[in-house]
């Protein structure tokens, strides 16, 4: 990382600005397991979070990791992981914990090529149902997809942020290319984006209820060692935290930690859009994919056709408001993923019908070409 | 009432209802009202307190006490110990687990936290049997014992949780049962005041799942079978191998002072922070980068 000082420009790596972003959003705890794609992340955290009063601790397994930064957060710190496609999966159970339990924390997945050992060092999207489902039960997810390196940073500093005000695991999918890539960035300008902190009780608080009631409300959460104790469990509990099997309790509950989040989707929805104006071929995309889809716009345009890109920032929870609102015009939808058909099936639900939706995967380890991409696009216009 | 019990009794939780979930003649009852006792005598901070556990039977103890709690995932006890102690070291951590979730689905977890020696008490109730789960053999099952996945004896052998412990750094091991209260009061008071990571084995009961299905009469068949297999550290100094064979050894097998995880984080950190000179200037060129860097984040991002 080498940087200007006087002009506040900066070339770093996508892993290096998610770690920065996460500092300068308050990250004070970081617990890890080494595993390539992510390890820079764990590699900065360790240097870094001595110097700045934060703790770091290397765990011996992404199980243990993902259970220490939700037992520091409930402890009051602001705490993260990183990991990859293995330790993803094996942070899965947990992950449920502080859905259900409605414990703030971030966990940056650096997506690399799967199933199992895959392809450590070449990156794939192939986390993202993965991402909305691996844990077992019905729960909400919030996960959000930065395409640039200044992104890693804004949007890790926003996983913060909105982990903090739903009370929820939060995840950052980038991929390898994102990861390890290289930009320059300029510093955002003061003032330009705001960290939000969890709802807390007041200290007085009688008859203190630190769990959600449904109405997709947010309740206020007390840390362990300040003026409320209170009791916390991966069993469904009820307001207090008491485990309960009372179907009204239990249905009120569940509702609850999805409504919170599954009812503001589309205030939760974060797009970039080029040439979507009078678009007729319109690409949905997002991380590494979307920077090559942007590069076809492009070469469409200057063929004549009309080609036009939505790039998701704000991967779950889904919002198909911008794709209703654009499909009247639309002869196409066209979603190149490093996947086989993941957020596709998403883009599907959301047209239902009104127009052709067409998915254009790769698996093979490497990132899409521009050409790739238009030479598919002008074949489904052609037939 | 005596004053004692009274006192203990305050560290239970008013709004959580008992009975217990726990079956008639278990042991868990006996480690709950020693915890609360030792909790009360030594007069801990309830709001400065965590009692956290895995899943199973001893998995729910913590529900019933009046500190903070925290029942996780199975096994996972230590690892969300470890986060809530690093992120508060100001609280009291103490964890209460089975001898499945503490050594198998948990082992690994549980030689880490020994060889890391971070200021955590483990509890682990060894009741040699997966109770909830209805009896499946465990890693403490002794070789030959009949569980309900062990129908004709247990053909593995079992794990000696003291040894185990001993063997991966723990700084205080101890061992005892549910028959010698007396002692179970001393030794988790012991442990909780040792600074380090600290374990204590609590042989229980599990009459349901275990004494059933291995030729007890009853509980109280099991309490005489503790009383009787437990021998002192002393005894078990003056007894030979055949004499040692089926008998557990109680009392404290390790103690010894080694600096705590978190002493000795804080005072690197404190080094660094006062003594940059100690950092090579490579490593402390990359860190001045980034503290530029992270107070102009800061502006933008706070």
């Amino acid at each position: 990382m080498s940087g200007n000082n006087e002009r506040s420009i900066w070339v770093m790596q996508g892993n290096e600005a998610c770690s920065v972003g996460a500092v300068a959003a308050g990250i004070n705890f970081f617990a890890g397991y080494p595993i390539t794609p992510s390890s820079e992340v764990a590699e900065f955290m360790a240097r870094h979070l001595p110097l700045i009063g934060g703790r770091f601790i290397q765990m011996e397994d992404e199980i243990a990791s993902m259970a220490a930064i939700i037992g520091a957060s409930l402890a009051g710190a602001r705490s993260m992981t990183a990991t990859s496609g293995p330790g993803f999966s094996l942070m899965q159970e947990n992950l449920g914990l502080a859905c259900l339990a409605e414990i703030p924390c971030v966990i940056v997945n650096v997506q690399r090529a799967g199933p199992s050992t895959g392809l450590p060092t070449q990156p794939a999207q192939g986390d993202v149902m993965q991402t909305r489902w691996g844990t077992h039960g019905d729960h909400a997810i919030i996960a959000l997809a930065p395409a640039t390196v200044l992104e890693c940073i804004e949007l890790t500093a926003c996983c913060v942020s909105l982990s903090e005000q739903f009370r929820t695991p939060v995840v950052l999918l980038l991929d390898e290319v994102i990861g390890h890539m290289r930009e320059s960035v300029a510093i955002p300008a003061p003032g330009s984006y705001k960290v939000r902190s969890r709802p807390l009780p007041s200290d007085d608080e009688e008859d203190y209820r630190p769990f959600c009631g449904g109405q997709s409300d947010v309740p206020p959460m007390a840390h362990f060692g300040g003026p409320h104790r209170f009791h916390v469990t991966g069993l469904t509990h009820d307001e207090r935290g008491f485990p309960t099997m009372v179907p009204e309790e239990v249905d009120k509950k569940i509702r609850g930690i999805v409504d919170k989040i599954e009812l503001k989707a589309d205030d939760l929805a974060m797009n970039d859009e080029t040439m979507t104006d009078d678009c007729e071929v319109l690409l949905f995309a997002y991380g590494s994919s979307a920077r090559v889809a942007k590069a076809s716009v492009g070469i469409l345009r200057e063929r004549g056709v009309k080609a036009g890109l939505l790039r998701v920032k704000t991967i779950w929870p889904f919002s198909g408001k911008r794709l209703k609102e654009l499909a009247p015009q639309l002869r196409s939808i066209i979603v190149p993923e490093m996947n086989l058909g993941q957020l596709v099936t998403e883009v599907e639900r959301a047209v239902a019908g009104v127009v052709p939706v067409r998915h254009l995967g790769r698996v093979d380890g490497h990132l899409f070409e521009p050409d790739q991409i238009t030479d598919f696009v002008l074949e489904e216009m052609a037939s | 009432m005596s004053q004692a019990i009274e006192r203990a009794r305050t560290y239970l939780k008013p709004l959580k209802k008992l009975p217990t979930v726990w079956c008639g003649g278990c042991g868990l009852g006996v480690v709950l009202s020693s915890l609360t006792r030792v909790m009360a005598e030594m007069g801990l901070d309830k709001n400065k307190t965590a009692t956290i556990s895995g899943i199973g039977c001893t998995g729910r103890l913590p529900t019933y006490i009046d500190t903070n709690t925290l029942h996780t995932t199975h096994g996972r006890a230590l690892g969300f110990a470890t986060g809530v102690k690093l992120a508060n070291p100001e609280l009291t951590v103490i964890t209460a687990m089975g001898d499945g979730d503490s050594v198998a689905i948990g082992g690994n977890h549980f030689i880490h936290a020994c060889r890391r020696n971070i200021d955590i008490t483990a509890i682990i109730v060894n009741n040699c049997i997966y109770g909830m789960t209805g009896g499946q053999y465990s890693p403490t099952t002794p070789h030959g014992k009949r569980g309900t996945t062990a129908p004709y004896g247990n053909v593995e052998y079992e794990f000696d949780i003291v040894s185990l412990a001993a063997g991966a750094g723990a700084t205080f091991v101890a061992r005892t049962t549910v028959y010698h209260v007396r002692e179970l009061d001393k030794l988790l008071e012991r442990a909780i005041r040792h600074r380090g990571f600290s374990v204590v084995e609590v042989v229980s009961n599990c009459y349901t799942s275990y004494g059933r299905l291995n030729k007890f009469s009853g509980p109280v068949d099991m309490f005489k079978w503790m009383k009787e297999s437990a021998v002192t550290v002393k005894q078990a100094g003056e007894m030979s191998p055949e004499e040692l064979e089926g008998k557990f050894i109680r009392g404290i097998h390790v103690e010894k002072d080694q600096p705590e995880f978190i002493d000795v984080y804080d005072k690197l950190a404190q080094d660094l922070t006062k003594g940059p000179s100690t950092v090579n200037q490579k490593l402390r060129a990359t860190i001045e980068g980034y503290e530029q860097l992270g107070d102009k984040l800061k502006a933008g991002i706070g």
